[in-house]
């Protein structure tokens, strides 16, 4: 009969991996979101500062990326130093940033001419090593590309998120490929937060984490960034747990 | 005689080559001056010399009149060729130079469209340089005087027609020049610049007992030059802000390496980066004898404390990835923004350089802005009730959606300081979200009540987060 492994095992075997992944290397520290339940789902409590973290879209924002861009913003907006980003399409509007905790004098943008051009921009603002965060808007992501990345972010300890943005929803479906990615997320633009009054209130996100490294997928309705960079548990979902809600959802609707 | 006249004296109906006399008599309160022609050269000279440092590598003065710029390896600092010609022709004219600029394959080509065509510059690509200039007349082509007078009593008037001739009985009547002058406006025979080199110029040389060609021995050799060069620097407390490396190849053509920095630079193994970075688009022929490595603006390097402030880590300099990415890319492809001084979405942000100081400026937190602006806002088709109601749904790129909630109008008033078309013009913004959750940011052109303020109609501007 096989013996059920004690957690403190497991513990002491996830340190041994993670100091053999690290390879000598000092570990880089890591960002919490601040907020208990999605920090609970991530290994050592937060995003790991050195290394590749991917944010798309979901329904039409994996074309018009917004809600993954100020994802990323907000994530960014946390970190310190300056932050690269990395663009090949011009819409970006730096007042929505500035909302999202991220100030402008924060943001050096840098105009690629391709997709190319852009993933090498983005390696080289990784292995710089003096950037807060560097953010790179690409449409394919190939492994070996995602995989240099990586590397160059573990490298440096500078924290690298590729906002996936496709120009046609066919494309979409790159998105299902793997990358070396330490985390990948999906966020999808939700119904507002209900106002007392006629209006839209603070915007809602359905976050989706699909893959972890060293942790377990899990997904959250959260409200999007204040001008801090922080996500927030709607009040209505914070006194309950979490898998209670969708079904109430149903049940009223 | 009237050497030269401007657009002042032409309005005179005074021209060159008039008698001084004859002017007087046109123009009674002209003062005459005696030509100058070696003050003339000396100032062509300067010219030559400032272009140098502030354009390319390889320039030339032009007697009497112009400056001849390589521009290869040069034109990516200022974005692109067109804009370099802009700048040039741009700064000239503030200090008080009017010109025109060409830029073509040959030096014979960029001549003549510079002093024929007019247009305050001109593009022709490499392979067309000859066929841009076939419809010139003769004089463009920098013959010996009286040839062109010649040319034109044989009935020859432009150059288009000299190249349609047969060569030989040209040749015979006007011995080798022509056809020289000829083949070297089409491409066809190489016309070396000899650069213009300032005295006082920072530079350090390697001339090689063997050609050389391997990339390899071509970035070794890089190495060396920016260790000589960095402490021809040092000696003088300078930083680079400039470099120019030449390539003199045993076929007498020379390549060339332009880098610039944002901030003055005396780091060896940062300046050999990123000269090696562009090491790849030299082309070393038949080998490399000579290598220059100059550094044309140099700027006194100053220092600067490290850590002020034992609490708080110093902040990382980024100018070197800076650095790095405008060269390879391009100066204007990378920047930081700013808030401007307007309320209208589209001119209220500007861009500033990136490494200029935090300006500490913000937009206005409580309006909601859009995460993504749309470059020209798209027309949508809506049900709206007026003066001031959000539209209760509308019809973007063929997709119905039904509004859920609103929220507006924000009014925006036209700048009318700005054009005139504006005077009267308002914009109402409204937010609004559909059923599936997606925010959107579209205005209406008009206040609903005065059709002055706009002609109704309603726009998609933005999409929210």
């Amino acid at each position: 009969m096989p013996i059920a492994p004690s957690p403190r095992a497991f513990e002491a075997l996830r340190a041994a991996i993670e100091k053999i992944e690290a390879g000598g290397r000092a570990p880089k520290g890591f960002l919490p979101f601040g907020v208990e339940a999605l920090d609970r789902h991530l290994p050592n409590g937060g995003l790991a500062l050195g290394a590749l973290h991917e944010v798309a879209g979901g329904g039409n924002g994996a074309i018009d990326g917004t809600a993954s861009a100020l994802f990323a913003a907000g994530i960014a907006a946390r970190t310190r130093g300056q932050i690269l980003w990395c663009i090949t399409r011009k819409d970006l509007f730096a007042p929505s940033l500035a909302q999202a905790g991220l100030s402008a004098d924060r943001v050096i943008y840098v105009e690629a001419g391709d997709e190319k051009a852009v993933l090498a921009c983005f390696e080289e603002g990784l292995r710089h090593g003096g950037l807060g965060a560097v953010v790179g808007e690409v449409a394919r992501l190939s492994m070996t590309a995602s995989r240099r990345l990586q590397l160059s972010a573990e490298g440096s300890g500078t924290m690298g998120i590729a906002v996936r943005r496709w120009r046609r929803q066919a494309e979409a479906a790159d998105f299902g490929q793997p990358t070396a990615a330490n985390t990948r997320w999906r966020v999808t633009a939700l119904p507002s937060s209900p106002l007392p009054a006629a209006g839209v209130g603070r915007p809602r996100w359905f976050v989706e984490l699909i893959r972890c490294k060293a942790g377990e997928c899990a997904d959250f309705e959260l409200e999007a960034c204040d001008e801090t960079g922080r996500l927030a548990l709607p009040a209505d979902l914070a006194d309950r747990s979490l898998a209670a809600a969708p079904w109430q959802r149903r049940a009223a609707g | 005689m009237v050497l030269a006249a401007d657009a002042a004296a032409q309005a005179l109906r005074l021209y060159p080559g008039m008698v001084a006399t004859q002017a007087r008599a046109l123009c009674a309160e002209l003062v005459v001056h005696d030509a100058d022609p070696e003050g003339d050269a000396d100032a062509l000279d300067r010219l030559a010399l400032w272009a140098l440092r502030l354009y390319a590598p390889v320039v030339a003065a032009d007697p009497p009149a112009g400056l001849v710029i390589d521009a290869s390896g040069a034109a990516h600092l200022f974005g692109g060729e067109a804009a370099m010609l802009a700048n040039i022709v741009d700064r000239l004219a503030k200090a008080g130079f009017a010109a025109r600029a060409a830029m073509a394959g040959t030096w014979g080509s960029a001549h003549a469209l510079a002093r024929f065509i007019h247009a305050p510059s001109t593009i022709v690509p490499s392979d067309r340089s000859g066929r841009a200039i076939a419809h010139l007349p003769t004089w463009a082509l920098r013959l010996p005087d009286g040839m062109a007078e010649a040319l034109s009593k044989m009935g020859i008037d432009t150059i288009g027609e000299i190249e349609s001739k047969p060569r030989a009985p040209l040749a015979l009547r006007f011995g080798p020049e022509l056809t020289r002058r000829l083949d070297q406006a089409y491409g066809r025979t190489a016309e070396p610049i000899e650069p213009v080199e300032a005295p006082e110029l920072i530079q350090v040389r390697h001339t090689f007992a063997e050609p050389i060609g391997a990339p390899e021995t071509l970035a070794r050799y890089t190495l060396k030059l920016v260790e000589a060069l960095c402490i021809a620097l040092e000696a003088k407390g300078l930083g680079a802000r400039t470099l120019d490396l030449r390539f003199h190849r045993v076929d007498n053509r020379i390549e060339v390496i332009r880098i610039g920095m944002a901030k003055p630079v005396r780091n060896i193994k940062r300046l050999t980066r990123l000269l090696c970075d562009k090491l790849e688009t030299v082309d070393p022929g038949f080998g490399v004898e000579t290598m220059v490595l100059a550094a044309p603006m140099a700027e006194p390097l100053t220092w600067k404390p490290i850590a002020t402030d034992l609490t708080e880590a110093a902040t990382p300099d980024v100018a070197d990835l800076i650095d790095t990415l405008s060269n390879r890319l391009g100066a204007g492809r990378l920047y930081r923004v700013a808030p401007a001084q307007s309320d209208v979405p589209e001119r209220s942000v500007r861009r500033i350089d990136p490494t200029a100081a935090p300006t500490g400026e913000s937009w206005p937190i409580h309006w909601p802005r859009p995460a993504r602006l749309l470059p020209h806002p798209e027309r949508i088709e809506t049900l709206a009730l007026l003066p001031d109601q959000p539209p209760t749904a509308f019809t973007w790129r063929g997709v119905r959606r039904r509004v859920k909630r609103a929220d507006g109008p924000e009014r925006i008033f036209g700048e009318w300081w700005r054009r005139d078309g504006e005077v009267d013009a308002v914009r109402d913004y409204f937010q609004l979200e559909d059923d599936a959750g997606e925010r959107f940011w579209v205005f209406r052109r008009g206040d609903g009540e005065q059709a002055i303020t706009g002609d109704l109609t309603w726009f998609l501007h933005g999409l929210f987060a």
